[in-house]
Parts: C-alpha cells; sequence; structure tokens
C-alpha cells in the first residue's frame, strides 16, 4: 500500500519546464533512488514535493489525503510528514547543533523541552555527533554539518525522508561518514527518497532505482536491472559515463 | 480634518512658479554636487596619495562637515562671517555651504572608492607590461568609476533633497515658493502635498537617467526603486 | 573680532545659557531617537509586510512599498511642514516637539525600512528554504532563523541613519521646536555675537555627533568582523 502516490507532476522555474509529468509511488519503508544527467529534474522533484518550488500540475497524495499547494495549511499537514536534508546542509548559523535539532520540535511542534532534548542528544550521538552538541556550524566540517543536518531532519520524527544530493557539496573524504548514517536508517527501516550522483551507494541502500532526464522519468526497476541491464538508450549511455569514472 | 475639503484648484495657477523653482532646485544640487565633487577628488587623493599634514589636514575638514548640520553651518556663513568682515549673498551662503558639505562627504565616498582598487587587477596590468600611466588609464579609472558611480548617484539625490533647506534662507526653489504661495493662498496642504510630489518625480526621474547612464557607462548595476 | 568675541563670552556662557542649551541639546538627541527608535518598529513592520505572499495582503504590501518610496523622496523641511500643517488644521494641539518627532518617524520608518529588508535578503536563501520544510511560518522564521542572523547587518547603517538624523533636525527650529538649532537662533536675537553663538552650537552638534559616529563606526568594525559567529 503506496503512502505517497505523485501523479503527472509538473514544475516550472520562470518559464522553463523542469518537471514534465512524474509518476512516483513511495511505499512504507520504500528506498528509491533517483539519478540522471544534472539538470534532470531529480532534486527539483524533492523541492516540489515539499513545497518549496511548488508543483504547476499533477497531483500528490500522502496516505490517501490530497495536497492542495496553493493551501498553506495543507502545505503545513504534508510537511508535518515529510522532512528534507539539503546538499548545502542549510543548518541555522545563529543556532548550535543542539539547537538546530531542537528548535522546530519545541517551537513549531510545540513537544516539551526535557523530551525533545533527550531525544536530539541520542540523534546526535547517533549520527556521531554526541560530543559537539554546543558547537556551532562554522565550526563543524562539512561532512558533521550534514550529519547534524540529518538529525534535525530526524528530530522531526518524519514518515518519508527526502535526501537531496546530500553528499555533493562535500569533499570527497567526509562523503562516507554521511553516507555510513544513512545506509544504519536503511536498514531500519526509514522511508527514504534519494537524489544522489554516488552510484554505488545508490546501488547499494536502494530497493527501486529512478532515471531521469530533462524533466521524465525514462526508466525505472530494481538497481541491478537499471545499472547491469538498462533498457533504454539514455540509460545505457548515463550509466556507461558514470561507471567509466 | 474631517470636515477639510482639499482645493487643489486654487493652486493650480501657481504651479509654474513651483516648477520654476523645482529648476532652481535642481541647479543649486548640480552646481553643489560638482563642486563638491571636485572638492572631494583633491580631499580622496590627499587621503589615499598625500603626506601625513596635509591628510590630517583633510580629515579634519571632513569630520567637521560630516558631524555638524548643514543648516547651522550656512548659518555661520550667512551670520558669523559679515563679522570678520565677509559678506555673502543668501544664495551664495547656501551654495558654499552645500558645496563644502557636499565635499566632505564625497571625499568620504571617493575615498573608500579609491581603496577598493583591487591590489590582484594592480599586479595582473603590471604582468601584463602596462605602464604607470597605463594602469591608472585602463585598469584603476574603469573599475574607480564603476565603484563610485552607485554611491555618488545616491548622493546627489540626497542632496536634491537636501537644496530644500535654501528655503531657510529665502532663496525661491522649489521649497522656497512653496512656503511664498502658502502665505498668498493659505492652502499649506495642498501646496505641500503638490511640491512633495514634484519633489517625489524629479528625484524619480535623476534615479532613472542615472540608472541608465550607469549601466551603459560603467555597466554598474542600479536599482531605480 | 576677537576683542568682541571674549568680551561676550562671560555672558554668554552664563548658567542659565548653558543650561539651555544643554536642554536644547538633550531635545536635538531625543528627537532624533524616538523618531528612530518608532523608525525601527515601523520598518521592521514594513519589510515584514514586504516578506508576505497571500493574496490577502497584497493590497497592504503595495502600499508600504509605495510608502517606503515615497517617504524617502521628500526632504524632511517638507514632511515637517506637511505634517505641521495638518496637525493645525485638524485642530489638534500637539506640541511643536511632537510633530517634529511624527515627522522623522515618518521618514526613519521608510529609510530603515530598507535598511531591515537588505539585512532580511543578506541572509543566505538556504536559511529561509531550511525553515519552510520544517513547518516554520513567516514570523517564526523571522523571529528564530532570520533577525538573529541579521541584526549585525542592520545595526550599523541603522545607527548610522540615527546620527545623521541628529543634523537633519535642524530643521525642526523651523517650527519652533527648542533643539540646538532654535536656541542659537534666540540667542542670537538676543544681541551676543554671531561668531560665538553659531560657532558654539555647532561645536555643540560636533560634541553630540562626532562620540555617535565613532561609536557606530566600532560597531560596525565589531559586527563585521564576526559576521558568522553566534549572537
Amino acid at each position: 500500500m503506496p503512502r505517497l502516490v505523485i501523479a503527472g507532476l509538473e514544475a516550472c522555474y520562470g518559464s522553463l519546464k523542469v518537471l514534465d509529468g512524474i509518476d512516483l509511488d513511495v511505499a512504507s519503508g520504500d528506498v528509491i533512488g533517483l539519478i540522471g544527467p544534472s539538470g534532470s529534474g531529480k532534486s527539483t522533484i524533492l523541492r516540489s514535493l515539499v513545497g518549496l518550488t511548488p508543483p504547476t500540475a499533477g497531483s500528490v497524495e500522502i496516505d490517501g489525503d490530497n495536497v492542495d499547494y496553493k493551501d498553506a495549511a495543507s502545505v503545513a499537514r504534508l510537511r508535518d510528514r515529510l522532512a528534507i536534508v539539503f546538499q548545502q546542509y542549510n543548518l541555522f548559523q545563529n543556532m548550535s547543533v543542539l539547537q538546530n535539532v531542537m528548535i522546530a520540535p519545541t517551537k513549531i511542534k510545540k513537544r516539551p523541552s526535557a523530551e525533545v532534548e533527550e531525544e536530539a542528544r541520542a540523534l546526535l550521538a547517533k549520527v556521531g555527533l554526541g560530543d559537539k552538541l554546543d558547537r556551532y556550524p562554522d565550526e563543524l566540517s562539512g561532512g558533521q554539518q550534514q550529519r547534524v543536518a540529518i538529525a534535525r531532519a530526524l528530530a522531526l520524527r518524519p514518515e518519508i525522508l527526502l535526501l537531496d544530493e546530500v553528499t555533493a557539496a562535500l569533499d570527497p573524504e567526509l562523503v562516507s561518514e554521511v553516507l555510513d548514517t544513512i545506509r544504519v536508517l536503511a536498514r531500519e527501516g526509514m522511508t527514504m527518497l534519494i537524489v544522489s550522483h554516488e552510484m554505488g551507494f545508490i546501488r547499494e541502500v536502494s530497493r527501486e532505482v529512478v532515471f531521469m532526464d530533462a524533466g521524465r522519468i525514462v526508466e525505472r526497476g530494481p538497481p541491478s536491472r537499471i545499472f547491469d541491464a538498462p533498457t533504454e538508450p539514455r540509460t545505457r549511455d548515463f550509466v556507461s559515463k558514470i561507471l567509466r569514472h | 480634518m474631517l470636515d477639510y475639503t482639499f482645493q487643489y484648484g486654487q493652486i493650480w495657477p501657481h504651479l509654474p512658479r513651483l516648477l520654476g523653482g523645482a529648476v532652481l532646485s535642481l541647479e543649486l544640487a548640480l552646481l553643489s554636487f560638482f563642486g563638491g565633487l571636485m572638492l572631494g577628488t583633491v580631499g580622496a587623493s590627499i587621503l589615499t596619495f598625500g603626506g601625513s599634514a596635509a591628510r590630517k589636514a583633510v580629515s579634519a575638514y571632513v569630520t567637521f562637515f560630516t558631524n555638524t548640520p548643514q543648516l547651522v553651518q550656512i548659518y555661520f556663513l550667512y551670520f558669523a562671517l559679515p563679522d570678520m568682515g565677509i559678506i555673502l549673498s543668501s544664495f551664495t551662503a547656501v551654495l558654499l555651504g552645500m558645496t563644502l558639505n557636499a565635499g566632505a562627504y564625497l571625499t568620504e565616498i571617493q575615498r573608500a572608492g579609491f581603496e577598493s582598487r583591487r591590489q590582484s587587477e594592480m599586479e595582473a596590468a603590471e604582468v601584463l607590461g602596462f605602464s604607470r600611466g597605463q594602469q591608472i588609464r585602463y585598469v584603476i579609472l574603469p573599475h574607480v568609476a564603476r565603484v563610485l558611480f552607485p554611491p555618488l548617484s545616491n548622493q546627489f539625490i540626497l542632496m536634491t533633497l537636501g537644496t530644500s533647506m535654501a528655503a531657510v534662507f529665502g532663496v525661491e526653489e522649489l521649497t522656497g515658493q512653496a512656503l511664498n504661495i502658502n502665505s498668498t493662498t493659505f492652502r499649506s496642504l495642498e501646496i505641500f502635498s503638490v511640491t512633495a510630489l514634484i519633489y517625489i518625480a524629479i528625484t524619480l526621474m535623476a534615479s532613472a537617467l542615472l540608472a541608465v547612464a550607469g549601466s551603459v557607462l560603467f555597466r554598474a548595476r542600479m536599482r531605480i526603486l | 573680532m576677537w576683542e568682541r568675541l571674549v568680551e561676550e563670552a562671560p555672558s554668554f556662557f552664563s548658567y542659565y545659557n548653558v543650561i539651555f542649551l544643554l536642554k536644547a541639546a538633550l531635545a536635538t538627541v531625543a528627537l532624533s531617537a524616538i523618531g528612530c527608535l518608532l523608525g525601527v518598529l515601523f520598518g521592521t513592520l514594513l519589510a515584514l509586510l514586504r516578506l508576505t505572499s497571500a493574496a490577502v495582503v497584497a493590497p497592504f504590501r503595495w502600499l508600504g512599498i509605495l510608502y517606503t518610496e515615497i517617504f524617502r523622496r521628500i526632504p524632511f523641511l517638507v514632511t515637517l511642514m506637511l505634517v505641521f500643517f495638518a496637525v493645525q488644521l485638524s485642530g489638534n494641539d500637539l506640541p511643536m516637539f511632537g510633530v517634529a518627532a511624527v515627522s522623522v518617524t515618518l521618514i526613519a520608518s521608510a529609510f530603515l525600512a530598507e535598511i531591515v529588508r537588505a539585512g532580511f535578503e543578506s541572509v543566505h536563501r538556504n536559511q529561509w528554504d531550511a525553515a519552510a520544510a520544517m513547518n516554520f511560518g513567516m514570523l517564526d522564521t523571522v523571529r528564530y532563523v532570520i533577525l538573529p542572523q541579521a541584526w549585525r547587518i542592520i545595526l550599523p547603517p541603522a545607527f548610522g541613519f540615527f546620527v545623521l538624523f541628529i543634523k537633519d533636525t535642524a530643521l525642526a527650529s523651523q517650527i519652533g521646536v527648542i533643539e540646538l538649532t532654535f536656541a542659537g537662533k534666540v540667542l542670537n536675537n538676543k544681541g551676543f555675537s554671531a561668531v560665538l553663538v553659531f560657532g558654539t552650537i555647532l561645536v555643540a552638534y560636533f560634541s553630540v555627533s562626532w562620540p555617535l559616529s565613532r561609536l557606530g563606526k566600532h560597531l560596525e568594525f565589531r559586527l563585521a568582523s564576526s559576521r558568522h559567529r553566534r549572537s
């Protein structure tokens, strides 16, 4: 039974159509990898889903609830169930690590601070940053900041986690610490939509891989088929180029 | 306030006088701006390249004029200089005061512009074998002009608004004419609202012209609004 | 001339005149301070209004933008006259200090709205994105995320505007507010030499404005050098 049903989704930047009819179902426990060349629209799917780049056509349903992106209350209900982690981490620069993780649960979801703090400490320990609670984002490495961002997203207790090229801005030696964190989440059964250029990682954690080009889904299937035996020429072209690196 | 009826009809016949005043306002602004620009270029050059005594004198000038009101500076020129045997007409006192004031602000602005010369650009020019004169001609001046154009334009707009204080000394620029017309018609709100609109119109036009000139001449990016 | 100055100085700097000048200086600073404090408040509201996107508030948003654009293009003296005559015609007996304070507030709100807006815009777009994705409303985003980062960008120019306006309030003398410039005119009319009177008034403005300018420069330097640090 799918939790999230995306049908005919379209989105534009100005007059440029960046998503051109996306259909995608996400079931509980799914890990879906979105791959494709730069500008293919894979990041825009995530931004559109959470309403940062509101869709111009199509529908999004979550647990049978249709989302109206023109209605702030409807978008708020959706955002209550999703969390997104950004390429540039987007940590709040004015807050310590612990404050970054606690702010939304306490101030927006109005949960009791003591309970949230306990959970936040546990989450930060889980991503390996239990000793950095009082540090500020500009005192951390990119990999550490991204792990804080993941902890911050998890503190929202999302039903689905969206990961937008979370390792793309990192120095190569810092990539693995972030990927390890996501591996753990996948093992625990977290539902995730992952946009990434780390093909080996996508192949390893995804249950389904979706290949996109020019705002459309070209091909989808289990990782082994997409990477080893793609049927579409464009997919074959992309995969062969990527694997040569 | 509620039972006040606006009667713009009574002041339309005076519109030509207001517009004539607006022309004088612009003249005052242009004269004091370009006078101030020259003072400022000299001042900024001294601050950047001059000896220590000259630099101290220029910073004293800038500090004094930017920390005292233009109105009181003009009061001093107009009322106090006669005690020292120098008698200025009100227009001359206003123009002199505004120019000296502008010179101080424009020294500050231009000094900051001179300082923004990028060392790397200079080094690149040197490596390419430019002479000192060529460096100034092809690298420094275009860069400084581009950096300076927006703040100078902004200062010009502020100065255009500042010319209204000439009215205090009986100069018949826009605000002065408004006060004159007010004393004969007593339609105060009508006159001063129309006066305000004329100031908005002339500064908007000036901003637009400057923005176009800046983008054409110096590729400077400017906001009109 | 010097003999006259030396001769007049003792009677000019009499106890009563010095108190009179000090009170006038206080009025000058108070006028600018009150206007700018209210200006920060209204300017922030105008900047917030500009951030809204809801269709319901669109007319107010446009009015706000119109307001900021208009009042930055009217000379202080003209605003002063408009407020003065509006108050007079409405039969309100607002004291002249109030008229001047309202005028400063009107103009300060427009200029500070732009300063606050520039401060908001200096905070990276991705901070807004992150807050929006976590369900922060506009006000929560500004309160918890944007203002704590933007205030260091906003404070120096806002303070600079306050110091600038100390000088512009000299024009309030024209409607009879007893501030420094008006005090100078009064003393000049009493027959004291203009050199002595306006020289003293210039020095008085300088002694108020210069330390504040220095403080502003210091503030700018301190805040700029710790740009991304916590508050």
